[in-house]
């Protein structure tokens, strides 16, 4: 049984649409990140899911029970925010206990949950301050453990790391990771960060306005993205993309822009056929090296050379088409340079020029 | 778009779609009349001054403050406007009027003009000593008029303008200037600063900058500004009272003469038109305006 | 080369500020010393520099009539307060419901705000006619023994002024307080809901608290309104029936332009100084001095 099932989900603002006629299933103890960029719905979807936010029409299930008319409390969920959301005239303890004092949890049992609690996520020194007197990532310690305080089945966060800089962000990410390890629970993430959804997700949805494009494990959403909007939003730097025409030849179906004219033998087509079509490929699937066997090759002229640190971005043009190409920095050419490049277009991915779905 | 939910084929029963919520649940009810109660307690007097201004004397004396008029009649507006008398004068409230126009469009432009530049100076143009003053003109926000009430009788005496309307002036200028000088310092200084810097960079002085760059850039200020200051002054009693005389005395202080008046029989038809004509320059500031007139209230509580 | 005299640096903006440094200097601090050196006097029609100490302050509180202008500032004062905050409060939270027409009810609760206290004290004193306003009214309905005729009994007249006041007044705390709620961020709101807190409880332990500040000025906003009553007052009673709705500020401006006793009123304004200054400094100690601490 599935641990949420989000079934025909609409949800209307008057006569904008925000949600439309979604349908999602998690598995017990998956770490499913909505990823996407803000305005799509993820944050709607997980406010939905919380039943902080009534859908126009659909239901929400969770353990397999209906909960589409639940209030939040009942849900079995507890919830991490953006902004932290904590109680900040409390101290840290009343933040984990307050609520559990309302349900009517008994005294005891407080303690021990708020022990524990403490202990998993490092904050027993923390326990008598302020919200105020403590650090960005503490405070985000603090309200995820107001969400374990909860002891439930499922943990939602909304983009929970966005307030964090980048250092404290990856140190935060990591221990999320290490926190699902250990409790096995179903986490829905939401994040606008593909860093974050790549690195935390079991599965990532990727998400446009109101509706799921892509569902499955990073790799596969990495590697085969369903349509041109998804291959585009994942990957940074983004995926190169020649326009140009497929056509059919004698053996098999070339990709032409131009003078370019790149062999597709060895790509694995959905439904091959000709016709006007993106090709896209990743920097990294690009080679530099002059060597053989490549089934497709070309000469190029470096135009910019952008040092990253372990990984170097080379600019060049393809056919009159920009084209970047990432090498590692040891094996960096000079601006300026002739190279020979070369690629195998089974990395590549081809989307129809009109729908931009994958060909 | 690819449809990738893993479909259960059965239907499920059960709740679906938004939680039904009754239109006269408890809740709505509870929130919906306390607020109908209310706002009955808020709209009776400005009801009750309509009605009664539109009525005859014999109709009021027979009774109900609430009932609408049986016969409308606008004599007492025309004789409140008119008429009625203060003293020894009896041209009505006309006089009153024009007087408080006569104040009010020369105090709010000076004030305005004067608190502005002063705002700007103090958000751009930072020199020695300038937090100090600012911070006794805000302190000096909060001293009750009744202690400087006097010296400015003194100080207006000597330079020959107690009892004119250009003293009353003045005095609005002084008494609006802690407000206005931070509402304006606090716009200016959201304003980005490259704005500022770039003007610098291209040679513009003081008075440029203010006239090309602020002015242009801080209309709803004014507006929040000119609606606070009208407001503020038509309202004014105390000074009015104080540093005018009966000729010049603006509009609130002749209507409460003419309603508090001793002599006579008391008019109550004649005394509420009075009272909203008197009230009905703020009113329709305060209805054409709204959420500027909010804005100007909330950055006039700011300060305190 | 040599620098420019430190005093011609900024000119224009010196030369700006003008009447901001005379009205802070001659008029606010100027005036106020001077007020209260001549409190000292014993200044009649002309301020006259004859000090006679204290006499002034013994004589002001031994008049009955300054004792019953600060007990009726004391109760108008006092429940002013609580009510404006109390009611202001719980219109706010009403308001914030995400109900329909909040605009209209807001621009109905703000309307009298608009209005000078003159026009307030006028409209309320017709309303409170004991043959034609409301007590009329409940009496014509059979209930001939009601009574409610504040403006002409001495022992609640303050309370008829409060209504007044209140009716004037609330309209502006129910503003600041509604920018107080919707300045809480919404996430909190959230996550009391996800822990299951009742919505009373949530105003309480957390979004109150949250609203100190506002409460905060709300309070020096009122309590400032609060001493400078008196063209309410003036309007709607007259100080009457005899002296029984007498405030402070109405008593200074009798002495100093009525009674020609320009000392009792020099002294009476002082006392409203000490008023505010019971109110503020405790006020700028907690908002300012406590944000040094917290740095």
């Amino acid at each position: 049984m599935p641990s949420v099932t989000v079934r025909d989900l609409s949800l209307n603002y008057g006569a904008v649409s925000v949600l439309k006629n979604l349908n999602l299933d998690i598995e017990e103890g998956e770490f499913l990140v909505l990823l996407g960029p803000s305005g799509c719905g993820k944050s709607t979807l997980l406010n939905c899911i919380a039943g902080l936010l009534d859908a126009s029409d659909g239901q929400i299930f969770i353990k397999g029970r209906n909960v589409t008319w639940e209030e939040p409390k009942d849900r079995g969920i507890g919830m991490v925010f953006q902004s932290y959301a904590l109680y900040p005239q409390m101290s840290v303890r009343r933040n984990l206990s307050f609520g559990l004092k309302n349900a009517g949890v008994p005294k005891a049992e407080i303690e021990r949950r708020i022990e524990r609690t403490a202990e998993i996520l490092q904050i027993q020194s923390l326990l008598d301050r302020k919200p105020s007197q403590l650090s960005g990532g503490q405070r985000q310690r603090v309200a995820i453990g107001r969400a374990l305080v909860r002891d439930v089945d499922v943990f939602l966060f909304d983009e929970p790391l966005s307030n964090l800089d980048a250092k404290l962000r990856a140190e935060l990410r990591v221990e999320i990771k290490r926190l699902h390890q250990k409790l096995a629970n179903t986490m829905i993430y939401v994040t606008h960060d593909q860093i974050e959804a790549m690195t935390l997700a079991d599965r990532i949805a990727v998400m446009r306005s109101g509706m799921i494009q892509q569902l499955d494990r990073p790799q596969e959403i990495y590697r085969r993205p369903v349509n041109r909007y998804v291959a585009d939003f994942i990957g940074s730097p983004g995926m190169n993309f020649l326009d140009g025409e497929i056509v059919a030849r004698d053996e098999g179906y070339h990709f032409t822009a131009g003078d370019i004219d790149i062999p597709l033998q060895r790509y694995g087509f959905e439904s091959a056929r000709p016709g006007p079509a993106a090709f896209g490929i990743r920097p990294e699937h690009i080679s530099i090296d002059s060597g053989e066997g490549w089934p497709f090759t070309a000469k190029v002229a470096v135009e910019i050379v952008d040092p990253m640190g372990s990984d170097t971005l080379i600019w060049t043009t393809l056919g009159k088409q920009p084209l970047t190409i990432r090498v590692p920095s040891d094996r960096a050419p000079n601006a300026g340079d002739s190279i020979t490049i070369g690629f195998d277009p089974m990395n590549a991915s081809l989307f129809d020029a009109a729908s931009g779905d994958r060909i | 778009m690819a449809d990738i939910a893993l479909h259960q084929t059965e239907a499920i029963a059960g709740p679906r779609g938004p939680k039904p919520r009754a239109a006269f649940s408890r809740r709505n009810i509870f929130i919906y009349g306390t607020l109908i109660v209310v706002s009955v307690y808020y709209l009776l007097p400005l009801y009750v001054m309509v009605v009664t201004s539109l009525k005859g004397m014999p109709e009021i004396r027979l009774g109900n403050v609430f009932s609408p008029p049986v016969e409308i009649t606008f004599e007492p507006w025309v004789k409140a406007w008119a008429q009625a008398c203060t003293g020894l004068n009896c041209d009505g409230l006309s006089r009153g009027f024009w007087n408080s126009v006569r104040i009010t469009i020369p105090s709010v432009i000076l004030s305005i003009a004067i608190a502005s530049v002063n705002g700007y100076a103090l958000a751009n143009w930072r020199f020695k000593g300038a937090d100090v003053f600012f911070t006794i003109l805000i302190v000096g926000a909060f001293i009750p008029y009744q202690v400087m009430i006097y010296p400015i009788v003194i100080i207006l005496r000597e330079i020959g303008l107690y009892g004119s309307l250009a003293g009353l002036v003045i005095v609005h200028t002084i008494f609006g200037m802690p407000i206005l000088t931070l509402l304006f310092r606090n716009y200016f200084a959201a304003l980005p600063e490259e704005l500022f810097k770039a003007a610098r960079v291209d040679g513009a002085g003081f008075w440029a900058i203010y006239l090309r760059i602020m002015l242009p850039m801080s209309l709803p200020i004014f507006v929040v500004a000119m609606i606070l200051q009208v407001t503020g002054i038509w309202n004014d009693f105390l000074f009015g009272v104080v540093y005018t005389r009966p000729d010049t005395y603006p509009m609130t202080v002749q209507l409460n003469n003419i309603v508090n008046s001793v002599q006579g029989v008391k008019e109550y038809n004649v005394n509420m038109a009075a009272t909203l004509i008197t009230g009905l320059v703020p009113l329709v500031i305060y209805f054409v305006s709204g959420k500027l007139f909010v804005r100007g209230i909330a950055a006039g509580a700011v300060k305190g | 080369m040599a620098r420019p005299s430190q005093l011609f640096r900024n000119l224009n903006a010196k030369v700006a500020s003008i009447p901001m440094i005379l009205t802070a200097l001659v008029v606010f601090v100027g005036g106020t010393i001077w007020t209260i050196v001549y409190s000292f006097t014993n200044s009649r029609l002309l301020p006259r520099l004859n000090f006679v100490g204290l006499d002034q302050y013994e004589r002001l509180w031994s008049t009955p009539r300054w004792i019953i202008s600060i007990e009726n500032l004391l109760i108008y004062g006092s429940l002013s307060l609580i009510f404006s905050m109390v009611i202001g409060f719980l219109l706010a939270a009403l308001l914030d419901q995400k109900i329909r027409f909040e605009d209209t009810f807001r621009t109905i609760f703000l309307y009298p705000f608009a209005l000078s206290f003159i026009v307030t004290g006028l409209v309320w004193q017709w309303l409170l006619n004991p043959d034609f306003g409301l007590q009329g009214i409940v009496r014509s309905w059979g209930w001939e023994s009601f009574a409610f005729d504040p403006l002409y009994n001495q022992d609640i007249v303050i309370y008829g002024i409060l209504i007044a006041g209140l009716w004037q007044g609330t309209g502006l705390v129910m503003c600041l307080m509604l920018a107080g709620l919707r300045g809480i961020d919404e996430d909190v709101w959230k996550a009391a809901r996800v822990d299951g807190i009742p919505m009373w409880k949530t105003y309480v332990f957390i979004v109150i608290p949250m609203m100190r500040p506002v409460f905060v000025t709300a309070l020096v906003i009122v309590a400032s309104g609060i001493v400078r009553v008196y063209d309410l007052v003036v309007a709607q009673t007259g100080g009457g029936p005899g002296i029984a709705s007498e405030v402070p500020a109405k008593y200074v401006i009798n002495m100093m332009f009525e009674a020609q006793n320009l000392g009792q009123g020099f002294a009476a304004s002082t006392m409203m100084l000490v008023t505010i200054a019971i109110i503020l400094v405790p006020w700028a100690y907690l908002e300012f001095g406590g944000r040094n601490r917290r740095g």
